[in-house]
């Protein structure tokens, strides 16, 4: 019996339905396998703590933001400028090759209805994607994974790394925490494939763990004449974890670094820590910018050295943006929408979503919210997966433009 | 084969736990019943940490109340274990501090990170050495309750004065603790209290304290958060010494409304408004049932504990008795349903094998929990760690795996070697120096967490087993198989354990088993 039958004995598995046809990761045809299902892979990077976006994607030319930040706001002669009216952090230089390749989309003004300000129940909304006064148990990629299972080639359903905490494959993905798959591989042995339906959830778990760590570790061994990828990573936790990422995708390739069909992981999740910036902001927000430029770009080498650079689509989240008005610690308390980061071969590379204007803030000082967070998970579902993105999110919610037709 | 294997061992295994279910439920789980071996094991691992033999033969006898009566009462204010002299270090003054040059600025947070790593394996030596590990325990309940860390706390005296802080109060007044830990200077720091001022308020701390010390989630208004916010501008740190004092230039003494009422509330005033709500006795009753009985905590069962944890003003005693004594504490299906933390898991291992350390090992022990997941003093964030199931994902179970592999290895050199195994730190060389684990590279992770740590740990498993009346080599018959499967296992084991094996091999399997990771 397999965790999935467990699952659903125990009455836990909720009944989702999909399209198959629309479907193609069982597909024979190679090109059609390419174009959508799991042979895409999404990479999500958790910029945890909630990102200030005012000062990441910086609106300029509003009179507001000058006022509101006489401390920590960009000066104008510094934001690298996008547009008329919007500009960049600084220290996000390194992605302007991307965005004048226009395969980088920034889309603005992302959270959700009645926006939660708290660390742990907004970023449970984010995982579960749920609704402001909805309790979800599971991730929503738990769901999707659920509803479309990941082919039994793959290693694993997901990958994750930098964090212990499951986030979107909370309760029930299979998904793999690590940093080194050498040493993971080494390690593993001293785990055991257990067939066994258990009640108590604690051991249940246990015993999943144990039957991934058996599975993942003999599909991501690493092989006598393995690609070798030649892009140098960053240094620092992150740029490490990036480099792991690149090399899970590696080992699951040819030797001549080509992926194989039905084999590979769905998703990788990196974590960004630090950007809970209440006290000042300004050196660490922008070493921590640096940070995922820097990491954003040696991903892109990786892939397209993999060949993989159209098949994978990078997208970062975070529990919520931070106050327009700074602090009086020359930094941000919590606040509602942010600008989030799409990247990849097939992105339909710009500005997306609803620019903020300051001089529209609600009661509390915070903006409204111009996305909904699910349009970008129903994007990633449907045009990217080829899936029925209403099954997993419970409801209808319109897709960005974000990919190439 | 596996499958056949695994019939016949579940066979072996449940039957006496089945049997042991009949004779409770015959027995309606009279109260009064005196505690056998296992009960009294149960009882002090679920309260602290493993309990080896000695610990828990003068629990066999008692009745359940007198046996938690006895555990309360052995409660401690102070760790027995001496600090390092540097606790009472003064900080260096601002005008020190400004001084420094770029060198010194260096060597100093060198420093800092050197003594948080002996503040770790100080407590970690007061968590094995303990008469008491339910203080411990509760310390550590607290520690993640009202976390502080080496991420905001640049200096380890402080977070060395918030833990005698939350040690004095472990079992005493929550109330007392949530006053004190809220002006504690390692708090104020790392909840932005310190820097918050009329005028535009610094809302962390005012969120928090509502949202995850006392109220929990949807009993508050972000308004409240807010207003709440404005009270306690003020409590502050004198930048000098870092200790804590209140500024009344930078306090807002202007009316303010917290949960519908108003006045002119200062800090301390609006904490009383929070302990006067009744979700404050029942969230508090509430992380104490996950914490000791299980993770589906029943608000039934909760609310009458709650409201004698509030009559009482928050004697923390008495919640703890509460729980101990009800009937879901002791309830058959809910043992084997916790996750052991890192450091139960660690500090389990050590006081409930009875192995032996040398002075400097606690330090490689704390790397050991650190490397499960649970940096003492540096909780990942405000909410604490996340526990429970979350304690185990591929790479920590691994991580755990292998530290009872090297456990075994280190008896097999013992065997193999005597000489060097009476050498007082060899007797495990490399034991823990394998490769290290696959760690998780957040930011929590300093680079020391890279370094190996060289833990002289000994296991002594002739001495061990001998109390089970058994030798490494020989093989034990079904009934001492099942002994040794309730002295290490709060459920029986879920995997096959080939038959016929030695003891010292099926000691090592019950431990490898997933069973082992829970209490």
């Amino acid at each position: 019996m397999n965790r999935r039958d467990f699952l659903s004995m125990t009455g836990a598995a909720g009944a989702f339905a999909f399209a198959p046809t629309a479907f193609a990761a069982a597909s024979p045809h190679p090109v059609e396998m390419r174009s959508s299902g799991y042979g895409n892979v999404l990479i999500l990077v958790e910029l945890k703590g909630g990102n200030d976006g005012l000062n990441t994607v910086i609106p300029f030319s509003d009179p507001a933001y000058a006022t509101l930040r006489p401390g920590i706001g960009i000066k104008r002669e510094q934001v690298i400028q996008l547009d008329q009216r919007t500009g960049l952090h600084p220290a996000m230089q390194p992605l302007m090759p991307l965005w004048k390749d226009r395969q980088l989309a920034i889309v603005q003004g992302v959270s959700y209805p009645q926006p939660n300000l708290s660390h742990f129940r907004s970023i449970e909304i984010w995982d579960t994607g749920s609704r402001s006064d909805q309790y979800l148990h599971e991730g929503w990629l738990t769901r999707t994974f659920r509803a479309q299972p990941v082919p039994t080639g793959f290693a694993a359903d997901a990958v994750v790394i930098g964090s212990a905490e499951m986030g979107p494959l909370a309760n029930g993905a299979r998904a793999v925490a690590l940093v080194n798959p050498a040493q993971f591989e080494k390690q593993a042995r001293l785990a055991t494939p257990i067939s066994l339906k258990e009640r108590n959830p604690a051991l249940a778990h246990i015993l999943d763990v144990e039957n991934e760590i058996v599975k993942a570790a003999d599909r991501l061994r690493p092989r006598a004449g393995q690609f070798a990828l030649k892009t140098q990573f960053p240094g620092g936790a992150f740029g490490t974890s990036i480099k792991t990422a690149m090399q899970v995708l590696a080992a699951t390739d040819t030797p001549a670094g080509v992926p194989q069909t039905g084999q590979g992981v769905a998703v990788i999740r990196l974590t960004l820590n630090g950007f809970d910036t209440h006290q000042n902001q300004p050196g660490q927000q922008a070493a921590l910018l640096k940070q995922l430029s820097d990491g954003m770009v040696a991903m892109r080498s990786a892939l397209v050295e993999l060949g993989r650079w159209n098949e994978t689509l990078i997208m970062t989240y975070a529990e919520f943006g931070r106050r327009p008005r700074e602090n009086q610690s020359n930094g941000t308390d919590h606040g509602t929408v942010a600008p989030h980061f799409v990247m990849g071969g097939r992105v339909n590379g710009g500005l997306h979503g609803v620019a903020p204007e300051l001089a529209r803030l609600d009661g509390n000082g915070n903006l409204p919210v111009g996305v909904d967070f699910r349009q970008m998970y129903a994007t990633v579902l449907g045009p990217w997966w080829g899936m029925n993105s209403t099954a997993v999110l419970g409801q209808k919610f319109e897709t960005l433009p974000l990919l190439r037709a | 084969m596996l499958t056949s294997a695994w019939t016949a061992q579940a066979a072996q295994n449940n039957t006496p736990r089945q049997m042991r279910n009949v004779h409770r439920t015959e027995a309606a789980a009279v109260d009064s019943d005196p505690l056998d071996a296992t009960d009294a094991r149960f009882l002090l691992t679920r309260t602290g940490f493993e309990a080896n033999a000695s610990e828990v033969a003068p629990y066999i006898g008692m009745t359940r109340e007198q046996a938690v009566d006895a555990l309360l009462a052995g409660a401690r204010t102070e760790a027995a274990t001496p600090p390092p002299a540097w606790v009472t270090e003064p900080i260096p003054s601002v005008e020190v501090r400004r001084a420094w040059t770029q060198d010194e600025r260096r060597d100093d947070q060198r420093e800092q990170g050197r003594r948080y790593e002996e503040l770790r394996g100080w407590w970690v030596r007061e968590m094995v050495t303990t008469r008491s590990p339910l203080t411990e325990r509760m310390t550590l309940f607290w520690h993640d309750h009202f976390p502080s860390g080496e991420d905001k706390t640049h200096y380890p005296q402080l977070m060395f004065r918030q833990n005698a802080l939350l040690r004095r109060d472990a079992l005493g007044n929550f109330g007392d603790l949530l006053h004190a830990v809220s002006k504690d200077p390692a708090m104020l720091q790392y909840l932005d209290g310190a820097g918050s001022r009329k005028g535009r308020p610094n809302e962390n701390f005012a969120r928090e304290v509502m949202e995850l010390f006392t109220l929990g989630e949807g009993h508050y208004s972000q308004r409240d958060v807010t207003e709440a916010a404005r009270a306690y501008t003020g409590w502050t740190l004198d930048p000098d010494t870092l200790a804590y004092q209140f500024n009344p230039k930078i306090h807002d003494d202007g009316d303010k409304t917290v949960l519908g009422k108003m006045g002119n509330f200062d800090g301390d005033q609006v904490l009383d408004i929070l302990l006067a709500q009744p979700e404050t006795a029942t969230f508090i009753t509430t992380e104490l049932w996950r914490e000791f009985i299980s993770d589906t905590p029943d608000p039934a069962q909760i609310a009458p504990v709650a409201e004698r944890f509030r009559e009482s003003h928050y004697d923390i005693k008495t919640a703890l008795r509460g729980l101990f004594l009800s009937e879901a504490f002791w309830d058959e299906r809910n043992r084997g349903v916790l996750v052991k933390s890192p450091a139960e898991f660690v500090v389990g291992a050590v006081r409930g094998f009875d192995l032996g350390y040398g002075d400097q090992d606690t330090t490689a022990l704390a790397a050991q929990v650190r490397n499960f997941g649970e940096n003492l003093f540096y909780p990942p964030n405000v909410k604490g760690w996340p526990g429970g199931e979350n304690w185990i994902n591929s790479t920590t179970l691994l991580a755990r795996k292998q530290f009872i592999e090297q456990l075994f290895r280190a008896t097999e050199a013992h065997g193999m070697h005597p000489a060097a195994a009476n050498a007082k730190t060899s007797g495990m060389s490399g034991s823990m120096s394998g490769p290290m684990p696959n760690m998780m590279t957040n930011a929590a992770m300093k680079p020391a967490a890279m370094q190996r740590p060289h833990a002289g740990l000994r296991f002594d498993l002739d001495a061990w087993l001998a109390q089970y009346n058994t030798t490494p080599d020989a093989r034990p018959n079904l009934s001492m198989q099942l002994q040794l499967q309730r002295a290490v296992l709060a459920v029986s084991p879920a995997d096959a354990i080939e038959p016929d094996v030695t003891s010292s091999a099926y000691l090592r399997a019950l431990l490898m088993d997933p069973a082992y990771q829970l209490k």
